[in-house]
């Protein structure tokens, strides 16, 4: 399906949940959409049998310059087809729901965006640090990340 | 006395495996919570070798972000290379002369097989059977000669170009890669005498950890892990990019040839297969190869346009992605790699219930991980 059906087809269930629609310059494009729903948008993505997004390819976190979003790229194996989706957080305590009974291969992701931007994931099964230590103090991808000087007393 | 069982006191024992152990690859920490010899959960503790390479990505131009990629994965950074300089290529548009695209096709292939050799090696090593390894490193050390003559280096390749490849292939190169495939086609079958169908091997792999094809693609498996429990997906064939449409080629998938499919066994055929299908690719790429300059024109301050892609390769271990966030200045914006060990580990826990502490190690091995990729 194009991207522009796809927008149409969430619209029409989810109403102003679906923001707009990314196309220009973005490989593929991007559905934005509010981020409380995006548990039931993922669902409904990959139920629909004229979609059938079954495989979760990447979900990442990005720092734009004034908010967070959380990008996930889908990928129907189905049917072949391909789309993102985007939902944009504030940075004051950045908050979403957990994909992660919709597609299980979220949970590592989610938790590396926990661990490296600290977008918090509700209803996650194990959110919790993964590439850092648990006593690391910050976000380090977050754009106004400063770096420490010592860790555990040790000058880095 | 009379012995009475069941007034034995037991517990559940919580046992550490890693991050220093010889079976885990690299420093692979695995919380084993046990009753006995069956494991009732295994829990993976990953980020020893954290090195933040997506933090330094945002700091370095895209051209300088190369010789990162080939501490991604290791055992296959000319892979790690080429994926980087698609993605970027494609986020700008940038035309590839063909001679370069075959070259990356080449050294792709060959780093297919000195990657599959190694898992190959090391697992049958994981398993009691030390031979094979050897007989893997030797086989490698070829494929590690042609590539020193390319570019210099044994390891850490850094030989794809963001437009091209750094130098034209060198005299006698196409010979030389074609005397090795003849010297290797007659290897992989020596191999299936030599381990693959060996009693005990197949015991300790058939029927253990088996992923459904559902859970395969829930939990996000990709490569031979992923066509192991087969599916038969191969992005080189799905999602075809650079000149692989040109070639002709298998997609192999696990069959449950000797249990369920889907099992460690399947996993391992997998790679052994998917090492012929290289060199049926190698022999057609150097058939087809065109003459030409092997290096498109990129200016020296490298700027790409506003936007954001996403870009996946078909890897020795899965599809590595890379999502690139550019902001039109010389420095990527966000740059986040998907790399497929690291999505893999996610079904660890799941598949490794109820199993031996012994098949945690085939399990590893089957899944053939590294950790820089999943640590980065």
């Amino acid at each position: 399906m194009e991207p522009k059906a796809i927008f149409e087809a969430v619209q029409a269930t989810f109403g102003e949940a679906a923001v707009e629609l990314q196309e220009e310059g973005f490989h593929p494009a991007f559905l934005v959409v509010s981020p409380e729903k995006v548990k039931e948008i993922g669902r409904f993505l990959r139920d629909d049998p004229a979609m059938k997004f079954d495989s979760l390819m990447c979900l990442s976190g990005v720092d734009y310059p004034d908010r967070f979003a959380v990008a996930y790229h889908l990928h129907s194996l189905a049917i072949g087809h391909r789309i993102g989706v985007k939902a944009y957080l504030p940075r004051e305590a950045p908050s979403l729901p957990s994909v992660d009974d919709v597609w299980p291969a979220a949970n590592f992701q989610e938790r590396e965006a926990f661990d490296l931007y600290g977008i918090v994931f509700e209803g996650s099964w194990d959110l919790r640090r993964i590439l850092l230590p648990e006593d690391w103090e910050g976000h380090p991808l977050r754009k106004d990340y400063k770096y420490p000087e010592f860790y555990h007393g040790i000058k880095v | 006395m009379k012995a009475n069982a069941g007034a034995l006191p037991t517990q559940e024992m919580l046992i550490n495996m890693g991050p220093q152990h010889p079976s885990t690859h690299g420093v692979l920490r695995v919380i084993l919570r046990t009753d006995g010899e069956v494991v009732v959960n295994a829990k993976p503790d990953v980020g020893y070798l954290h090195r933040a390479l997506e933090k330094i990505g945002e700091r370095v131009t895209y051209a300088q972000f190369m010789p990162f990629t080939d501490r991604l994965d290791y055992l296959a950074s000319m892979n790690c290379n080429a994926a980087w300089a698609w993605t970027v290529e494609k986020l700008a548009g940038i035309e590839v002369p063909e001679r370069a695209e075959y070259i990356r096709v080449i050294v792709c292939e060959l780093n297919r097989i000195s990657s599959h050799l190694i898992a190959f090696g090391s697992f049958t090593a994981d398993m009691g059977a030390f031979t094979p390894f050897l007989y893997a490193i030797r086989e490698r050390e070829r494929i590690n000669d042609l590539f020193e003559e390319i570019c210099g280096n044994r390891l850490t390749y850094n030989y794809v170009r963001i437009g091209g490849v750094s130098a034209d292939l060198p005299d006698r190169f196409l010979e030389k890669t074609k005397e090795f495939l003849d010297y290797f086609e007659p290897k992989v079958p020596e191999y299936n005498k030599l381990i693959s169908y060996n009693k005990i091997f197949v015991h300790r792999l058939a029927n253990v950890a088996v992923a459904t094809p559902e859970d395969a693609v829930g939990y996000g498996l990709t490569g031979p892990n992923l066509r192991g429990s087969g599916v038969p997906f191969d992005l080189r064939r799905n999602e075809p990019y650079s000149v692989y449409p040109k070639i002709d080629f298998d997609v192999c998938v696990g069959t449950g040839e000797r249990g369920t499919v889907g099992d460690c066994f399947d996993r391992y055929m997998v790679r052994i297969n998917e090492m012929k299908e290289s060199v049926k690719i190698l022999r057609q790429a150097i058939a087809q190869i065109p003459d030409g300059p092997v290096m498109a024109k990129v200016s020296r301050v490298f700027k790409p346009p506003v936007g954001e892609v996403y870009f996946r390769a078909e890897n020795p271990r899965g599809e590595t992605g890379i999502y690139l966030v550019s902001d039109g200045t010389v420095n990527p914006y966000r740059l986040k790699i998907r790399a497929p060990s690291f999505v893999t580990m996610n079904i660890f826990e799941k598949i490794t219930r109820g199993l031996m502490i012994a098949d945690i190690v085939a399990v590893i091995g089957s899944f053939d991980i590294i950790l820089p990729e999943i640590d980065r």
